[in-house]
């Protein structure tokens, strides 16, 4: 099973190094692993995903929480969440294909960010499922280069991960 | 205002320490000058950064307080990490202090530079760097905090040379309390849960307690033996557990385990309730995972939250500290006892009685060569249980465990959780220190000993009277026991060609040596030994190369499933 764990932890140095050491240390997987500063400075926000059954995830719970620069967490696949992940794609965009590429940018609610004689950039937004499904449209042999930020999610409703 | 150097001087003495273990080098030289012009902290002279970690991590063990090291960068750091880890398995409360080089060259593979931080991310409760003076005093005060509080552990304070320089002073306030948003470790119980683990307490017909190092880590012992009396359960402990019940009273059936007690394994295959208490169902304890405890109802007391149903499955976990969970339990026990009449015990105490009546400690005597388990019941003999006893690790260890009855906490010191050779002498050199008038003793082989043996020299110097029982077979006789039951006796290299004459070489160090190498003559020599108030005195026992450690569960097996010396083959197995 796909969890998603978000994590505030204390914006130090060596705080990332922690999270990965463990997972590593501890053989559990990560799919992907993003973080950044939050609007609180002292603050960093993770996400993770990760595949496991219910046991393993509990441990993985347990153990960052065990960490000392966890401050608070929470699984957000156990409720109600959104999810989002950001895509861009350089793709080869000669005249012949560029007809079919708008269509697909289109369809897909995707936007040209950038554009050269033979090229263009197109950034997505979306669930990871819809991110695949633009790859998997995009006719064969076209694509130069998938840049992808990994999965970020929130949880619905007025709840906040916040301290 | 105070340099950086003077700030580690005065807090590690505002934190009320007593002893640093350490040696000096380039990066730390600064605090070592400040050091010099202290009065109030007494530093030792280690010989070796490992002996450093080892001795303060036994004077923690044996006083419960935490123990410091001062270690140099680079290889100073490195030589402590074997130390640290074996503090972190054991959750021991450590702070070490390493120096770094200074600032503007970390990074460049400056002399003597290592990422200290990184290499002790994975064997540390927590790591700090502190890159700014400002900084220190505020990182010491939480170093120590981290390292006592919840469940203990080892915590690495890494200095910059310029960091201490002696000719940058800042105002120093020291902190009395901290709060840390990101840390709180939990103290009492949840009512809710205790609540459930009585009721389930006053329904067992076969219960047992289960009881690990966090007992005497959380300072439980006396909560343990009120609850254990109360109810009139049978009890049994780990290797790190051994004295927080007395080992010496009818409830207690013996370490399990491994090389546990025969009674005590099969209680636990038989019982119908499991009370852990501070204990984190390690490998060596439970066997093969799919045998363990089939009938049992599992109540798992522990201050760490990530211990609970870590390889195990748990019916009542309660997370707290365990003095406090275990004196509301029996609280509650008493309140709901009144009420009601809880089965009665007494078959299930005839069949522990039946099991015990096969003796599985029994060993065959010889009056030609001395047993190690002989050499063990002779120090309990002549010391009468009035000893701190260190260990190293193989086979003296389990003999020691399993003959030598330790009746009270902190007395029993080894390294469990990571096995480290070498151990036993620097952590007695820091129980010796924090209790100058007990006798305290090193269990060893001739093995383990040389792996820190460099301390003798420490042991002179500051006149520490340590009393070294070498149990010598001339083999890594653990090793040995493995390669003789599942390596058809192909002993590969597990036996030393070239050993030392540890007479001469106790002598050499200023001690005095002994080889005793006959039976009757080994319970004068400890007595002369231990006589010997203010020397230590260097032991080389002569023992029977070929004894193994019995019973045992072999790896992979169930703890049902255990093998019994040869010398138990004309008895049935109850």
């Amino acid at each position: 099973m796909r969890h998603i764990i978000a994590v505030l932890l204390e914006n130090e140095a060596g705080a990332l190094s922690r999270v990965a050491g463990l997972f590593s240390a501890r053989g559990y997987n990560i799919e992907s692993l993003t973080v950044a500063p939050t609007e609180d400075p002292t603050l960093s926000r993770m996400t993770l995903v990760t595949i496991g059954n219910d046991e393993v995830i509990e441990q993985i719970k347990k153990q960052l929480n065990k960490l000392i620069d966890t401050v608070k967490l929470v699984e957000l696949t156990e409720g109600e969440h959104i999810e989002r992940e950001m895509m861009m794609v350089k793709v080869r965009a000669e005249r012949q294909d560029r007809e079919e590429l708008k269509r697909l940018v289109d369809i897909f609610r995707a936007k040209i960010i950038d554009v050269s004689e033979i090229s263009y950039v197109i950034e997505l937004t979306g669930h990871s499922g819809k991110l695949d499904a633009f790859l998997n449209a995009l006719p064969k042999g076209l694509i130069i280069e998938v840049v992808r930020s990994g999965p970020t999610a929130i949880a619905r409703g007025p709840k906040g991960l916040t301290l | 205002m105070l340099s950086g150097a003077e700030i580690v001087v005065q807090a590690l003495v505002d934190e009320g320490v007593e002893f640093i273990f350490g040696y000096p080098g380039g990066a730390v030289l600064h605090i070592y000058d400040a050091l010099f012009r202290q009065g109030s902290l007494r530093h030792i002279l280690v010989r070796h950064e490992q002996g450093a970690a080892h001795a303060a991590d036994g004077y923690a063990r044996a006083t419960g307080k935490c123990g410091v090291c001062l270690v140099t960068s680079g290889p100073g750091a490195t030589n402590t990490v074997t130390g640290i880890a074996t503090a972190y398995m054991d959750s021991i409360p450590l702070v070490v202090i390493t120096g770094q080089v200074p600032t503007p060259v970390i990074g460049s593979d400056a002399f003597q530079e290592v990422d200290t931080v990184g290499i002790t991310r994975p064997c540390v409760k927590h790591n700090f760097l502190v890159k700014d003076v400002r900084d220190l005093a505020l990182t010491i005060r939480k170093a120590f905090h981290i390292a006592t509080t919840g469940r203990p552990g080892p915590v690495v304070i890494d200095i910059p040379k310029d960091v201490t320089d002696p000719n940058v002073k800042v105002p120093y306030i020291y902190p009395r309390e901290i709060r840390m948003r990101s840390y709180n470790p939990v103290e009492k119980g949840h009512p809710g849960q205790i609540k459930r683990a009585v009721e389930l307490m006053l329904q067992a017909r076969r219960p047992i307690f289960y009881t690990g190092g966090g007992v005497i880590l959380g300072n439980g012992s006396e909560q343990l033996r009120a609850l254990v009396k109360e109810t009139g359960f049978p009890i049994t402990s780990t290797l790190m557990g051994l004295g927080a019940y007395p080992m010496s009273d009818p409830q207690f059936l013996g370490m399990l385990g491994m090389h546990g007690t025969y009674e005590a394994n099969m209680a636990m295959h038989e019982c119908d309730l499991l009370i852990a208490v501070g204990a984190r169902f390690d490998d060596r304890v439970t066997g093969k995972l799919e045998h363990f405890c089939p009938h049992a109802q599992i109540i798992h007391i522990d201050v760490d939250p990530s211990s609970i149903a870590k390889n195990v499955r748990v019916d009542v976990p309660i997370v707290g500290q365990v003095a406090s969970v275990l004196s509301d339990i029996l609280r509650v026990y008493r309140e709901q006892r009144a009420h009601l009449q809880p089965p009665s015990l007494a078959d299930w105490w005839a069949k522990i009685q039946d099991w015990r009546a096969l003796e599985c400690l029994r060993y065959p005597d010889s009056e030609t060569i001395i047993k190690p388990q002989f050499a063990v019941e002779t120090l309990y003999k002549v010391t009468q249980g009035d000893l701190y006893l260190t260990s190293d690790v193989g086979q003296h260890q389990m003999f020691a465990a399993q003959f030598y009855r330790f009746d009270q906490p902190r007395r029993w010191i080894n390294s469990g959780g990571l096995g480290t050779m070498g151990y036993g002498l620097p952590a007695a050199m820091g129980v010796q220190l924090a209790y100058p008038d007990a006798q305290v003793a090193c269990i060893s082989g001739e093995a383990s000993i040389l792996m820190c043996i460099q301390e003798l020299a420490t042991c002179k110097q500051y006149d520490l009277p340590i009393k070294i029982i070498l149990l010598n077979n001339g083999y890594m006789g653990m090793v040995r026991q493995w390669q003789e039951l599942f390596y058809e006796s192909r002993y590969s290299h597990s036996y030393v060609d070239a050993l030392p004459d540890f007479v001469k070489l106790a002598e050499s160090f200023g001690h005095i040596g002994m080889r005793v190498e006959r039976p009757a003559e080994l319970e004068e020599a400890m007595r002369s030994a231990f006589a010997m108030r203010d020397r230590l005195v260097f032991m080389d026992i002569v023992v029977d190369p070929a004894e193994n450690v019995y019973p045992m569960i072999a790896a992979g097996k169930g703890q049902h499933e255990m093998q019994l010396s040869p010398h138990h083959a004309d008895r049935e197995l109850a």
